[in-house]
């Protein structure tokens, strides 16, 4: 059976790798003795499959991984057992059991919402910021790939866009950034935007199908995919 | 005392791995300062990924931070880009677990494993905001102190390193810990704390050691003040059931060397090979007993989650319980199987089918086999006793269990060595890839060749170290060799790297103006061969007036005062010179853990044994005889006429 957890990846912990987080999935299975199927040959390996990277220095409220188990377990139990085993700032929200077929968060996730604080601007300025965005046909941005410059143009990726206040020291944007063809960061929206990149968290990620939107723990509405909700 | 964890952390997105720097590990403490507690920062002058696994730092932690009068926090060396970013925000070296200011602590405590981090040493304590020299110190400031197994020539960092403690730590940090609270809590100047640390066995104050040279060489290190010993003698503790530290091994959030389970299941070696200074200075043999390691091991897996265990040691395979920990913890239903065992330094004299039959249950980790020397002969010099047999031996169980690459350690530049003996590392390594293709189509033999660096407290620490020309014609031997050989590969280190370790590991006093230099002029990192810089310590040794060749490529006197004199591993010297002179005839000598003593000087002057489970050499295998000591262990070897072991003149028992 596979189950699949929703958790989060907040404060000090979200300078850690995907890879890292990765291995402490590993580690925090294995000490809570969650009974988590290997791979065969020479080199076993746990089968679990985590959804998009995200990258070094974001959070995120919305992280998720399947797991394959060798035996029956509730996801209830499952989140019981490994919750505890997880570092601080890693928490498992949600859990339920997926139906045989469903597809990976890899081949599924079609877009994910972000809450970017950006600082050192005022309101007006980001909304006219956004604008710019929403009325422009593309929004290139050069990187580095393979030791090449390489222009991308994000603005197909770029689903919505909007903003949400203002702090002391800047202000709050929203943007739903697709997954295909690449995920788009958030940094290079704010590069693409000419604003500087503060604390960035993930908020929601969704799946595109026949015209309506699921998060990845609602995949089946009859309910087999059963949400555990964490007590405290 | 206030956390900089705000001013640190916008840092952080300007940096490569940033995780380095924010700590969380599964196991580290988190600690209460108290004005009642003496606090201490452990500093590991080299990366996160390098300096966590430290196991003797990591012991130090806990038995800190077990003392109702003490508190340690851990830090490690910057890289280059936070360094930068530290300088430019002005945010001091600080603890990962508060992230207090490094300069807030009452102890800067470097473990010293490796030379090349010496200049990173001073940096740390730049960073700390704290004078590099301790002359320039005051009682505002942090005590410098050092351990680690550099620490037995501690005349290079004198200049800058308050105290040294020589030996095993985990008494001695407790003694450290209650004079440093006296001192404080009266009052004194910091040249009392100084003096009240130089009676503290195992401590070693440069400061009340005064260094006289003649003629542009050293004559001596002797006591400046009196009521300190004229030399100092390492700690040792006697039984290391006493000690089942780490506990609470620290699992870090990110990927480090050495990542795993570590339990160590005994300290010292007696296998005396002659290059080995961590065999010479951690004498006499003190194996763990074998239920407290399976309960280490245990309880570590349960713990961290981690499924790899290394039982440590400098030589695993000799330990007594070594067969029964292995299949414990292979067959163990809880481990269900994923739980892998990896054995460090394995001779291959002990490693048989039957314990590679087990390791490869799981999954196969590499295997690294260190004969050290290409030929019977130099492996005599070098007394490592291995023959070729056993070496075939071992590398054909490894291929029949399934593995496909096999590396092997060899050293060039040993004393005595001749170009046939270089030579031997390609024939033996091409030999060991045929054994391997009689079994798997593709094979890998890596040999692995550094260049030997004569180490203090040694039998070679009178030996010249061979020239990096000479060194770097080696190599290019090696691998003209190599080239016509299938399924040999071959690595070697930068003879220039080995040139300046050999200066740093063998200097005096005056090398710390060198290393100042270096690090003045930028030079961190230097065992990171993207920042090693030749040309700073050449230009380093001329500002201080000393010769490169001088240093590093001369053979010493007999009689010579060598700068680590005064500072003992309880090795009586005549045994390392006539050691040295055994080597040069190429005379073996056996391991005195299962036969006679040879009054190295390390359990007698100490005061304590071998404590050793296991009568005969457990793992069975030749151990160097050419017989077999599992069954026939009881036969003294040097009566083993026909053995082709040649056994030194001090192999007479000593009652």
């Amino acid at each position: 059976m596979r189950i699949r957890a929703r958790y989060t990846k907040v404060g000090r912990v979200r300078w850690t790798s995907h890879r890292d987080v990765a291995r402490m999935w590993e580690r925090g299975l294995r000490r809570g003795r969650v009974p988590v199927s290997y791979t065969a040959g020479f080199t076993p390996r746990p089968q679990l499959s985590f959804g998009l990277a995200l990258p070094t220095g974001c959070e995120s409220i919305a992280e998720y991984l399947d797991i394959a188990l060798d035996e029956p377990l509730s996801p209830a139990d499952l989140a019981r057992e490994v919750g505890p085993m997880l570092p601080g700032g890693v928490d498992v929200v949600a859990a339920g059991v997926l139906e045989l077929g469903t597809n990976s968060l890899q081949e599924d996730v079609s877009s994910c919402l972000w809450e970017i604080h950006v600082p050192g601007v005022d309101l007006e300025d980001l909304d006219a910021a956004i604008e710019r965005v929403l009325v422009a046909d593309s929004l290139p941005i050069t990187r580095e790939r393979k030791g090449r410059d390489v222009v991308d143009d994000l603005r197909p990726s770029v689903l919505a866009l909007s903003s949400a206040g203002s702090d002391v020291d800047g202000a709050l944007l929203l943007a739903e950034l697709g997954t295909r063809p690449r995920g788009v960061r958030p940094s290079e929206l704010a590069q693409a935007m000419g604003v500087e990149l503060g604390l960035a968290r993930r908020t929601c990620q969704w799946i595109e199908r026949d015209g309506s939107r699921w998060e990845p723990l609602m995949v089946d509405p009859a309910g087999t995919a059963v949400m555990w909700e964490r007590a405290s | 005392m206030t956390s900089l964890w705000p001013r640190i952390e916008p840092l952080l997105a300007q940096v490569t791995k940033p995780a380095r720097y924010i700590g969380g590990e599964l196991g580290a403490s988190q600690p209460v300062h108290a004005p009642g507690r003496v606090a201490w920062l452990l500093l590991y002058p080299d990366t996160y990924e390098i300096g966590l696994p430290n196991q003797g730092l990591q012991i130090l932690y806990e038995i800190l931070n077990e003392r109702p009068d003490a508190v340690a926090e851990r830090a490690y060396a910057p890289w280059t880009d936070m360094e930068a970013a530290m300088r430019s925000a002005s945010v001091p070296l600080f603890s990962l677990e508060s992230s207090l200011s490094a300069g807030e602590f009452d102890v800067l405590a470097f473990n010293l494993s490796a030379e090349l981090t010496y200049t990173n040493v001073l940096n740390m304590v730049d960073l700390a905001g704290v004078p590099v020299r301790g002359a320039d110190r005051d009682a505002s400031h942090p005590l410098v102190v050092a351990g680690g197994h550099c620490a037995f020539n501690p005349e290079p960092l004198a200049d800058f390193v308050d105290a040294f403690v020589l030996g095993d730590g985990e008494e001695a940090v407790g003694d450290l810990t209650e004079v440093i609270g006296s001192w404080r809590a009266t009052g004194g100047e910091r040249h009392d704390l100084l003096r009240a640390l130089a009676s503290v066995p195992g401590c070693y104050v440069p400061s009340c050691y005064e260094p006289t040279y003649a003629h542009g060489r050293l004559t001596g290190v002797t006591p400046r003040v009196s009521g300190v010993p004229e030399r100092v003698e390492k700690r040792t503790i006697a039984d290391l059931g006493e000690w089942p530290y780490p506990k609470q091994q620290l699992v870090p959030l990110i990927e480090v060397v050495h990542d795993r389970l570590n339990v160590e299941v005994f300290r010292g070696c007696t296998r005396g090979c002659r290059f080995c200074q961590a065999g010479m200075i951690t004498r006499p043999v003190r194996e763990r007993p074998a239920a407290q390691v399976d309960q280490m091991v245990r309880d570590g897996l349960d713990r961290t989650g981690y499924d790899e265990v290394t039982l440590t040691s400098l030589s695993s395979a000799d330990f007594s319980g070594i067969g029964d920990v292995v299949s414990s913890v292979i067959n163990d239903p809880e481990c269900s199987g994923q739980v892998s065992v990896s054995l460090p330094s394995l001779r291959v004299d002990a490693f048989t089918v039957g314990l590679a039959a087990e390791i490869q249950k799981v999954r196969r980790t590499g295997l690294t086999f260190a004969p050290e020397g290409g030929t019977w002969r130099m492996r005599q010099v070098i007394n490592k006793l291995i023959s070729e047999e056993d070496l075939y031996a071992a590398v054909d169980a490894a291929f029949s269990q399934g593995w496909r690459r096999v590396k092997l350690y060899f050293l060039i530049g040993l004393p005595t060595e001749t170009d046939d003996d270089v030579l031997g590392i390609t024939r033996l390594a091409g030999a060991c890839a045929e054994i391997g293709r009689r079994y798997h189509h593709n094979v890998t033999v890596t040999a692995s060749v550094g260049g030997f660096v004569p180490k203090a407290h040694t039998p070679f620490q009178w030996f010249g170290q061979n020239t990096m020309e000479e060194l770097r014609r080696k190599v290019g031997l090696l691998k003209e060799a190599a080239r016509g050989t299938r399924g040999l590969t071959l690595r070697w280190h930068d003879p220039e790297a080995t040139a300046v370790e050999g200066l740093v590991s063998r200097g005096d006093r005056r090398m710390g103006a060198v290393i100042e230099h270096v690090w003045r002029q930028g030079g961190t990192f230097q065992e990171w061969s993207e920042h090693f810089d030749l040309a700073l310590w050449r230009s380093g040794l001329e500002a201080a007036g000393l010769d490169f060749a001088d240093g590093v490529y001369r053979h010493r006197d007999q009689h010579e005062v060598l700068a680590w004199d005064h500072v003992s591993a309880g090795l009586h010297r005549d045994f390392l010179w006539q050691d040295f002179q055994e080597a040069l005839a190429e005379h073996g000598l056996e391991d005195c853990r299962w036969t006679p003593c040879y009054d190295c000087g390390a359990c007698t002057g100490l005061g304590v044994e071998h404590m050793v489970a296991s009568a005969v050499p457990p793992a069975g295998g030749s151990q160097g005889t050419g017989q077999d000591l599992a069954t026939g262990g009881a036969v003294p070897v040097r009566f083993l006429e026909t053995a082709g072991v040649k056994t030194g003149s001090s192999g007479t028992r000593v009652s």
